[in-house]
């Protein structure tokens, strides 16, 4: 297997863009990427995309953003595994350039919420849940998320406002970062005091609906030093999958496939969750970043809530956690969150968080986990300085 | 919504049908053609029990549109005597008084209306055993 590097990064603001059309931010987003690796070429290219078919009527986007960004023949996929498909169309592109079959490779995300009203994104998004036994019975997204929310407060105690602190600290992050949809601050009160969607979760507990793209260049390690662009290295890729129904599984307060996901990433590189100096978690709602950092092994099963607020997940915590600003603040475009998770932590590696957000001790080793659904598959990789 | 997805699920909706695995005794609802558990693929078919116990549950307010003129309403997933988890509608109680471990009792219901002119959909929701 060659040594893999990411060599380029290319994320330009997220949002409602009514003026931009999916071809226009997915092919915005790749060539800041290509500039930005100081790349010519590509070999092939990897799109993550739930579902262009629901949201803006478009399928065949491999070819189609092939098409846009100026290659006549290209050999590009999509790849999709519901909100965890941009984590996927990265560790496709990883596998490609290890593997020897290709030296340079784009792997894109990209989705195009805004087109359909709020019951179209509701229908689109709850797609990834098992249709005829959660979806007909009327669970939601929220919904379903709610459900664990309500078991870990049940088993662990986890509490209103120990939700609350997970949107209050990356909404902080996320006023750092001008590419984020909501960058602006909120408070405990806030988010303890807006509408309930699916009790216990208030708007304010959930990630929003995001138009948005990111682009990343993978090369080898030996080509990357031609091209004198810091080098971060990918050491480790784990992907699993678990049953697609929440109540099918044994323990409603974990989520195995991170679990399963981290440790085949760990085991790759040669690390454990200590050697990890900070992580882009998939916040999609704030149980779920709570839930995720016990499964990852940041904190002991049921500790996850009390640490993010006691601030142990803050810039300057002993784990910072979505520094970017989360799902939650910078925005949810769902096939375009994995390759965005990427972009944030090669920055902070590289040193260039912008604002006031780069972590101070100098971080080596990050980690982004990327989930779809409720947590019926995930990807872990783990990035390290070269 | 197109009948025969509805007519698909007529065992598991009306009658509660699961698989049981005649090598290691796991029982699969919806049915499965291999066991995940031992990989066996023969299956009797059984009942579910239609008593169980709430694991957890949440009260929906903001609804798909062929449920906004029920909301608010509960979703939960029971455990039932045997040992099966589903997920259904909380139904004929004030949701405000759900609790976590409320006993339930399975009954059939209609769950979903396509519309004027559409297919009703029925199937199984809880019932709060005290009522």
């Amino acid at each position: 297997m060659r040594d893999v590097a990411v060599v380029g990064i290319g994320m330009n603001k997220w949002g409602e863009l009514w003026d931009k059309s999916i071809r226009d931010i997915f092919v915005e987003a790749a060539l800041t990427a290509i500039d930005d690796a100081g790349v010519d070429m590509l070999d092939s290219m990897a799109i993550g995309c739930m579902t262009g078919g629901l949201f803006v009527g478009q399928e065949h986007l491999a070819s189609m953003m092939a098409d846009y960004l100026g290659y006549k023949n290209l050999a590009a996929s999509r790849v999709e595994s519901a909100c965890a498909s941009g984590g996927l169309a990265f560790r496709t592109a990883f596998i490609e350039v290890a593997s020897g079959i290709s030296d340079v490779v784009l792997a894109g995300g990209v989705e195009k919420m805004t087109d359909v009203s709020g019951d179209g994104a509701t229908y689109a998004l709850a797609t990834a849940a098992d249709q005829e036994y959660e979806v007909f019975h009327g669970a939601t997204f929220p919904g379903l998320y709610a459900l664990m929310a309500v078991a870990h407060m049940e088993k662990y105690g986890t509490t209103r406002d120990m939700l609350s602190a997970v949107a209050v600290k990356n909404h902080v992050n996320g006023s750092m970062n001008p590419n984020a949809q909501y960058p602006f601050k909120i408070s405990v009160e806030d988010v303890n005091n807006s509408v309930m969607v699916a009790s216990p979760l208030r708007i304010l507990d959930c990630s929003p609906i995001t138009d948005g793209a990111a682009a990343v260049i993978l090369t080898t390690v030996d080509i990357a030093r031609k091209l004198g662009k810091p080098i971060i290295k990918i050491i480790g890729s784990g992907h699993a999958t678990d049953t697609i129904a929440l109540h099918a599984r044994k323990d409603l307060t974990t989520l195995n496939a991170t679990k399963i996901a981290a440790e085949r990433a760990f085991k790759m590189a040669g690390k454990t969750i200590k050697d990890i100096d900070f992580a882009e978690v998939h916040d999609c709602f704030t149980i779920a970043e709570i839930v995720v950092t016990e499964s990852l092994g940041i904190f002991a099963p049921g500790k996850g809530g009390e640490a993010a607020a006691n601030g142990e997940t803050s810039l300057e915590g002993s784990f910072p956690i979505n520094t970017s600003g989360g799902l939650k603040s910078k925005g949810h475009p769902v096939g375009a969150t994995g390759i965005g998770q990427v972009v944030e932590v090669v920055k902070q590696l590289r040193g260039e968080a912008e604002n006031g957000r780069q972590l101070k001790k100098n971080p080596k080793t990050a980690m982004t986990q990327n989930m779809g659904g409720s947590g019926g598959s995930t990807l872990v990789h783990i990035l390290e300085v070269a | 919504m197109f009948p025969s997805r509805i007519w698909r699920e007529r065992a598991q909706r009306y009658r509660l049908e699961a698989g049981k695995c005649t090598t290691c005794g796991y029982i699969a609802f919806p049915p499965r053609l291999i066991c995940p558990e031992c990989g066996a693929r023969e299956f009797e078919t059984i009942k579910l029990p239609d008593t169980g116990r709430l694991l957890t549950y949440t009260i929906i307010r903001v609804a798909p549109s062929q449920f906004t003129d029920e909301a608010p309403y509960a979703v939960g997933i029971a455990e039932l005597s045997n040992g099966v988890r589903l997920m259904a509608q909380i139904a004929d109680c004030d949701v405000e008084k759900i609790t976590v471990g409320m006993e339930v009792v399975i009954e059939f219901r209609r769950v979903q209306t396509d519309g004027h002119h559409g297919v009703l959909s029925y199937g199984y929701k809880f019932v709060p055993k005290w009522y």
